[in-house]
Parts: C-alpha cells; structure tokens; sequence
C-alpha cells in the first residue's frame, strides 16, 4: 500500500484536525508518543504524517511534498497555491478583517495606511472598492501598527477580538470569514484518490 | 552516428520520442524565433500562463519579447485552406515566470498544434496523441478530460452575473463544494440548474459511468446537451484502453477555449504534465475563420522523476605531471578509452570529483 502523506498545521488547530483524521480510520499511535520526531507514520492503515508551520502547508501539498494537508482559507487566499479545496472543515473559525482604533473615522481624501501579514488580501480587498492604500507588511503584532500611529487600519484574522478590545482597537469591516480546509495535490488525487476519498467520506459522515 | 541512453538525459528522451510519434502522424516540425513582437502578447495577456513577458528594444526601436508561449506564434504564423487542417510540432524553450520561485524561468516544452476546421476525428486523434505521449512517460498516466461548452452552459443555466460566473468557475477548478455552494446561495440560485451545476462538480470518472449521469442532470438544457454529446462522440473515436477520465475541474480561460480541455498527470510528477484543449476563440481573435485544438507537454516537469546522479564523474582519472610528454598522455588515455573506460585527464585532483580509479601516466601505460 502506498502511504498517504498528510501535512498537518502546528498547533492547537492541528491536533483537532488530527483527532478528526484518527476518528476518521487514519489513527497513529506514534504521532503521540513524546519525542522530537518530524514524521510519523503507521504503515498498517498507510499514513504518514508530520507537523509543518500552518502558512507552509500549502507549499508541502502543492509542490507534491504532501499529497493533502489542512490550510486556513486565509493561507489560500494569500497565496492561491494551485490545489484542490476538497472540504470545508468547519473548525478554526474566525474572520479577516479591517480592524481601526475605536472611533476611527476614514478620511477618503487621503491615502489608507494598512498594516497586515496579508498583502495579497488586503491589496485585493482595497483594490475591489478603488482605494487608494500605502501597504505596511508587517510579520506579527500587527495591532502595534495603528496604536503608535504607523497605520490607520490593519487587515488581519480576527478569532474572538478580545485582543482588539484590549488594545482599544475595533473591527470596522469583515473582509471574509476564515475555517480550516482540506487541500489535495492535484497529481495525489489522480494516483492516490481512493485513500484520499475515504479521508473525505469519513469526514462528510461526521459533519452529518 | 548512435548515441547510448546514458548520454541522452531523461527528458531529452522524451522530447525525441514524442518527436517520432509526432513526426509519425504527419505533424511537421515547427521552428521558430526566440523573440517575438511584444504587441501579439499584450494582445492576448490572458492566453498566457503568466503574465510576465521579458522584453527588449530591437534595433529598430519595436518592443520585442522573449517568448513566454508557443501556441500564439504557432497560430500567427498559420493559414490553412479552407476545409484543411495545419499540423504542426515544436520543441521550444519559453520564458516565463514559475509559480513557485515568482522568477523567471526557461522551461522546455514540446507540444502539438491542429489548426483548420476541425472535425470529431481531429479532436480524437489530439486526445489519442495526447494519451500516447503521456504512455511514453508512464502507462499509470491520466488524462483528465472536460467540455468547456459543458461548463459554459451549466453557468449560462444559472442566470447569475459576471463575478459570480468567474467565482463559480474557479470554485470548479478546486473542486471546492463549499465555495460553489456559497457563491450559488449569495445568488439565490436554485433548483434544476444549481443541482445540474454541483453535478457537473462532483462528476469524475470513467466517461461510462460518468456521461449517463450527466446528460440526466442537464435534460432540458439544450445547449449542454449538445456539448455532452459532441464529448461523447469525440470518446467514442478514442482507442481502447485509452486512461481518460471525466474531470470538470479542468477550466482553462473561456474567452481562448471553448469545447474540449485536458490535462495529464503521470505519477511521481506533482503537477499537471500535459495541457491543452480546443481555443477556436483565440483563433478568432487573431482573425482566422478556423479553429484549432493543441496541447503541451512540459518537460521541466520530468526532473522530479529524475533519479539523482549518483554513479562515477568518470571511470579513471589519469594524472599527469611535468615529466610526462603530450602525447604520452594522448596515448595512455586513448588506450584506456578503447577498452570503454569514461576517462578524464588533469595534472591534479579536482576536489570532490567521484572517479573509480587514479592513474599515472606510467601507470596506465
């Protein structure tokens, strides 16, 4: 049997998706022993898995490192990796949106400062309503940027907002709501479609 | 001359097997220049895998490009009489940029053109060839097939505008339920048509199996039902055991392709290795009253199937020092070489070079 290779994101959103995969007939009792391993795999039911950085899923499934992997829509839509979007997972929930100090009033005579780790959202999301914008690209403590005064709105993933509340900022539009996906390597779905199409049954069954 | 296997690379291989079977079907070769007015692609940017050109300014002050498509030239260049048809080959290098590094490339392609009036035995024998150049790399290849004349009906089914048009067929392309669920209820659109159209997205497989379901999901729908059928004549002409499998995710850019689309996969290359389809709309566009069907063959791709060199830089190194005359070391290595030894001379040790065996000149001799 040839193995089924599935990247899974770091991370609590990881070890959901691997319990929805476990339940799903692709158990691993090696995956939960402690170790520094970066692989596991259990030829008995032909999988093997390893845990990548969520934002590299995408390049590990699309360059055939990977024949499937879970992706944020969000990861997606950044990077428009070409690969199949086979299933909505419905979980790590949560939603990119433009966030702004409270209060914020947006002055359309002048250029849009925005602060994301999401250019190629944000630039498309400006782009669809004709604005103007001056594009910071930021790697991380996006909700920084507005608060010393670098930006006036920042794009990014918004889960609870509780982070905003703390720092005084709110969100001003929702861009567009964000769950886990499962992705396919467009080659692996042709050779390895039969392992692949279990993964998705079993998950349909589950959803109900 | 005979040139061995282990001269010839993996893909060179290939491009001179796809030429014979090219060649054995009457297609003639096609050679063209590596540069090409910029104008024919501005023209028709969205042909175009990317939309990067590299361009020049020629000597004559016109803005010339280093061509990052083969097909537009090919098509230009082409005027075939009415009722005939044009074949023709090529093994080309184009210049465009790759998805994954977001830089320029050169990527070796070889591929085929059908240019005239095209007929269900020319679609047919495009599928054949197609299948048999993806044969000649792996027999466990696939052939994804669709009919953009399918899709287009599907959509034109659901009466929604422009943007949901283009959402719905790249949700098509990812084979993506939720996305194509979503954008059919932000449009309100249901019944018949919106079930016709997640039927479309869910049918892969073996035409057999496939074809029957389809042409039950869009009864009623004229202009559908006459693409299926034009498929399932085109199927028909295929020979037996040909591995094509029904796949509507294939979408290529509806204002070039209409009719039939393709894609082929071979295993232990993870991407699509073959594409082509039927672009009479781009042939009008360029003016001609034909159409036309192609495809190509991307041969870069064949180095993930490539084995890493792992044998011998060369059999004997023979190490020759300043005592030793010319034509001793002519004469030692020429020997060594008659009995069939790779052999490479230097006076001294390359570092890091992998040889099976040192030699002295005296040695050798």
């Amino acid at each position: 049997m040839s193995m089924l290779n599935v990247a899974l994101p770091k991370g609590r959103l990881g070890e959901r998706v691997l319990s929805l995969f476990e339940e799903a007939g692709f158990s691993c009792p090696a995956i939960h022993e402690p170790g520094r391993r970066l692989v596991f795999e259990n030829p008995e039911v032909g999988v093997r898995y390893f845990w990548v950085k969520p934002s590299d899923v995408s390049i590990y499934v699309e360059r055939g490192a990977a024949d499937i992997g879970v992706a944020g829509r969000d990861i997606l839509l950044e990077y428009k990796p070409d690969v199949y979007e086979l299933f909505d997972l419905g979980i790590g929930k949560c939603r990119m949106a433009v966030a702004a100090p409270v209060g914020f009033r947006d002055d359309r005579d002048r250029t849009l400062r925005v602060a994301t780790k999401f250019g190629a959202i944000a630039k498309a999301y400006y782009a669809s309503l004709g604005r103007e914008i001056d594009m910071i690209h930021l790697n991380g403590s996006i909700e920084l940027a507005p608060l010393l005064g670098l930006s006036d709105v920042i794009v990014d993933i918004v889960e609870t907002g509780s982070t905003l509340r703390e720092n005084n900022l709110e969100v001003v539009e929702e861009i567009v709501p964000i769950s886990a996906r499962l992705i396919a390597n467009k080659a692996a779905y042709k050779f390895k479609g039969e392992a692949i199409g279990r993964i998705l049954s079993a998950l349909a069954e589950k959803e109900g | 001359m005979k040139l061995s296997d282990t001269v010839l690379k993996y893909e060179e291989q290939v491009a001179l097997a796809l030429r014979e079977l090219y060649g054995s079907h009457g297609y003639a070769p096609f050679r063209m220049s590596r540069f090409e007015e910029y104008d024919l692609y501005v023209r028709n940017k969205s042909f175009l895998v990317s939309d990067s050109v590299i361009t020049f300014t020629d000597t004559d002050g016109k803005l010339m490009a280093l061509k990052p498509d083969v097909t537009l030239s090919i098509v230009k260049n082409c005027r075939p009489a009415k009722g005939a048809q044009e074949k023709v080959y090529y093994n080309e290098n184009v210049f465009r940029v790759s998805r994954g590094t977001h830089a320029f490339r050169e990527i070796g392609q070889t591929g085929l053109e059908c240019i005239g009036d095209l007929d269900v035995f020319a679609l047919s024998e495009v599928l054949t060839l197609a299948a048999e150049s993806l044969a000649l790399i792996d027999a466990e290849y696939v052939l994804d097939l669709s009919h953009l004349g399918v899709v287009g009906a599907a959509i034109d089914a659901l009466g929604v505008d422009g943007e949901c048009r283009t959402g719905l067929l790249a949700a098509l392309g990812e084979k993506n339920p939720h996305g194509v669920r979503a954008l059919l209820n932000g449009a309100g659109a249901t019944g018949p048509a919106a079930d016709a159209f997640l039927a479309l997205l869910t049918a892969e497989g073996a035409p057999k199996a496939v074809l029957p379901r389809l042409f039950t999901a869009f009864a009623g729908n004229e202009a559908a039902t006459a693409a299926l059928s034009e498929l399932e004549a085109v199927l028909s002409a295929l020979g037996e055991g040909t591995r094509v499998r029904l796949d509507f995710s294939v979408v290529h850019d509806m204002h070039y392709y209409s009719g039939i689309v393709f894609r082929g996969f071979v295993p232990r290359v993870s991407a699509g290795i073959l594409a082509g389809g039927q672009y009479d709309r781009l042939v009008r566009k360029l003016g001609r009253a034909s159409g036309a069907v192609g495809f190509a063959v991307y041969l870069d791709l064949l180095e993930e199937r490539t084995p890493r060199r792992e044998g011998l830089d060369c059999d004997v190194f023979l190490l020759y020092g300043e005592d030793d005359a010319p034509a001793a070391v002519r004469e030692a290595a020429l020997a060594l070489r008659r009995d069939g030894a790779r052999v490479r001379t230097g006076s001294a040790l390359p570092e890091g070079l992998r040889c099976g065996r040192i030699l002295t000149v005296k040695e050798a001799r």
